[in-house]
């Protein structure tokens, strides 16, 4: 039998290559080996957790409260006063506003894309499990919102019922389902006809337990991998979602709708109204940095 | 090379009418009556009865959709509730600003995004192809509304040398491409925009160039005896077809980034009409604008299909 002798001669292969003492590594254990052998994604990474914190802690870190208004104290520059990055059009000021502006971005940012990856990552697997009309039905619906460009379709939702933080997130989730949706029915498409399927069918396992022993597990990983990508995108449509007004209703502080407000002062204090834009910046980046290191750890092709 | 031609017309076909479906579902999704949207707050009942039988409110969706759907194909978007022109008119007139900008911001991003990374994938791993892809990232992750403020508190803040906002200085009578006093107004749009597809571009052409080249036939050119620089126009003819797919769907980027640039600059084009649109809650003009603009991201990417089946066969039998 000449798969069993290519089988065995890669066996060997193995066993030579290994040095015998060595224990074999799991798939997680050699991911976190990879990551921890990865210094700029691990300084990526802590960037992530820090704004993350500073968000969550907005309410001990802040020195001022976000709110707080004051006729005199209006667009000042970095120090002014006790205010370490300078005041806004009201005189609020902007490290208390930035830190809890990273509350709303975040949210943005994460929410839809963990929303779009339940639903999109389910119809992708049902789409590609079944397969046949229901494979149609679903992958042709998902080909017309593919047909907007992002943006556009997030603002025509958004744009068209009024605007708002849920509202935003209900079309940012609209807009992330059909790209996520393609990646699961791939990867399902693909692991439905592989051998160990159908031997799992054979031996008389059943629909559930293959989708959720067989299925999931080759798929979870694009699909997760494609998500954690999308968080970096999702940060950037929502704050442009804030910036055009069709996000978070003012006052509450947001990125982007700071930068929206306050870029009719760049007269005043340029440096200032710059800020909420490299927050975004920043955190967007550190976002797309860290996925492409998991990418690479998780040995995920797409 | 017909037949394929045909079939993936008649597959944009059904994509297209379901754009139109959803484009046509925008008004009902709008809280409230859709009536709201078309007639001012303080109209009176008989207008409202009057408008009701106008746009056909009062009979069923279906029917709805199809008149209103006759209604697009001959060209009547209906009316702007904030200027009362008709739609068509104000997405025209906006729509030749917005080609404007993209007519300069297209080419220039595509050739530096493609010029970036061929130069990265033929390179790998060296400091150049670092360069590059760091810099690609700081292009995606890059928001273009910010940038456009950046540049503008550079260029027109602090050092006066381009004007900030708006199309010509004020008064002037129509764009004069030739006129340098017109002509600086694109530059700092034309660049916002420009660099919204450049990143996306880079990394996808490095990516296809790096894997030509550790193909067979590169082993092959190079046994035969040719030049560096002749294996590097076969490789970069070879490594086209990715990068066309991606160009296509990246000039839908463009388009939609025009939204959020357009409204940085106050450009007078199809994005600044559409967030205009939103603000005055104009659910005629945002419609017509969003089905314009998606059914050209439509026929883009048809072409670019039809361009990559010539250049690569192969994709005809796929």
């Amino acid at each position: 039998m000449p798969d069993t002798a290519a089988l065995d001669a890669r066996l060997d292969l193995a066993d030579e290559q290994a040095p015998p003492a060595t224990r074999v590594r799991g798939y997680w254990q050699s991911v976190a080996y990879r990551l921890w052998h990865d210094p700029l994604t691990l300084a990526f990474a802590t960037v992530v957790i820090l704004v993350v914190l500073a968000a969550i802690f907005a309410p001990l870190l802040a020195p001022f409260d976000p709110y707080k208004e004051s006729i005199v104290g209006r667009l000042k520059p970095f120090g002014w006063r006790g205010h370490l990055l300078g005041t806004d059009e009201l005189g609020r000021d902007m490290l208390s506003r930035l830190l809890f502006g990273g509350r709303v971005s975040l949210m943005m940012g994460v929410v839809p894309v963990l929303t779009a990856m339940l639903i999109g990552g389910l119809l992708g697997i049902v789409a590609g499990f079944v397969g046949g009309w229901v494979n149609t039905a679903i992958m042709r619906t998902m080909d017309v919102f593919y047909a907007f460009p992002s943006v556009l379709l997030a603002v025509a939702i958004a744009g068209a019922m009024g605007g708002g933080t849920a509202n935003g997130m209900l079309a940012l989730t609209l807009v992330f389902i059909p790209p996520l949706c393609r990646v699961a029915e791939t990867a399902t498409t693909q692991v439905r006809g592989l051998d160990f399927v159908e031997a799992a069918r054979a031996s008389g396992a059943g629909t559930a337990a293959i989708i959720r022993y067989h299925v999931l597990g080759n798929v979870l990983g694009p699909v997760f991998i494609y998500a954690s990508s999308l968080v970096s995108v999702s940060i950037l449509l929502a704050s442009g979602l804030s910036f055009l007004g069709l996000g978070v209703r003012p006052p509450v502080p947001d990125w982007g709708l700071m930068l929206s407000t306050l870029r009719q002062s760049i007269y005043v204090v340029p440096s200032v109204c710059a800020l909420p834009g490299l927050a975004i910046f920043v955190t967007s980046i550190c976002f797309n940095l860290v996925s492409d290191g998991l990418r690479a750890a998780m040995d995920v092709r797409m | 090379m017909g037949k394929y031609i045909l079939r993936r017309i008649l597959y944009a076909i059904p994509i297209a009418f379901g754009v139109s479906v959803v484009c046509f579902a925008l008004v009902y999704i709008a809280p409230g009556d859709p009536l709201q949207t078309v007639v001012p707050p303080d109209a009176t009942a008989e207008t409202i009865e009057v408008v009701k039988h106008a746009y056909g409110f009062d009979k069923p969706i279906p029917v709805q959709f199809v008149i209103w759907l006759g209604h697009v194909l001959t060209g009547d978007f209906g009316t702007s509730i904030a200027t009362r022109r008709p739609v068509i008119l104000e997405v025209s007139e906006a729509l030749a600003n917005t080609s404007l900008l993209a007519l300069f911001a297209v080419p220039i991003a595509f050739f530096t995004g493609y010029t970036m990374g061929a130069v990265a994938g033929s390179f790998p791993g060296r400091w150049i192809d670092r360069l590059v892809t760091g810099a690609a990232v700081v292009g995606v992750s890059l928001p273009n509304y910010w940038l456009g403020i950046v540049l503008v508190i550079v260029f027109a803040v602090e050092s006066l040398w381009l004007p900030a906002t708006g199309m010509g200085p004020s008064g002037s009578a129509g764009f004069d491409i030739l006129e340098w006093s017109n002509a600086k107004f694109l530059i700092l749009p034309v660049v916002t925009l420009a660099m919204i597809p450049v990143g996306v571009i880079a990394r996808t052409t490095r990516a296809a160039v790096a894997e030509m080249r550790n193909q067979d036939f590169v082993q092959t050119l190079r046994a035969k005896g040719l030049t560096e620089w002749a294996v590097a126009r076969h490789v970069l003819k070879n490594a086209m077809p990715p990068v066309l797919a991606v160009m296509g769907l990246q000039f839908g980027y463009l388009l939609g980034g025009s939204i959020l640039v357009e409204t940085v600059f106050t450009w007078p084009g199809s994005g600044f009409l559409l967030s205009k649109a939103i603000i005055n809650r104009d659910v005629p003009v945002l419609q017509g604008t969003i089905l314009t603009l998606a059914m050209i991201f439509v026929a883009v990417n048809l072409i670019v299909d039809l361009l990559q089946s010539v250049i690569d066969p192969r994709i005809r039998r796929g």
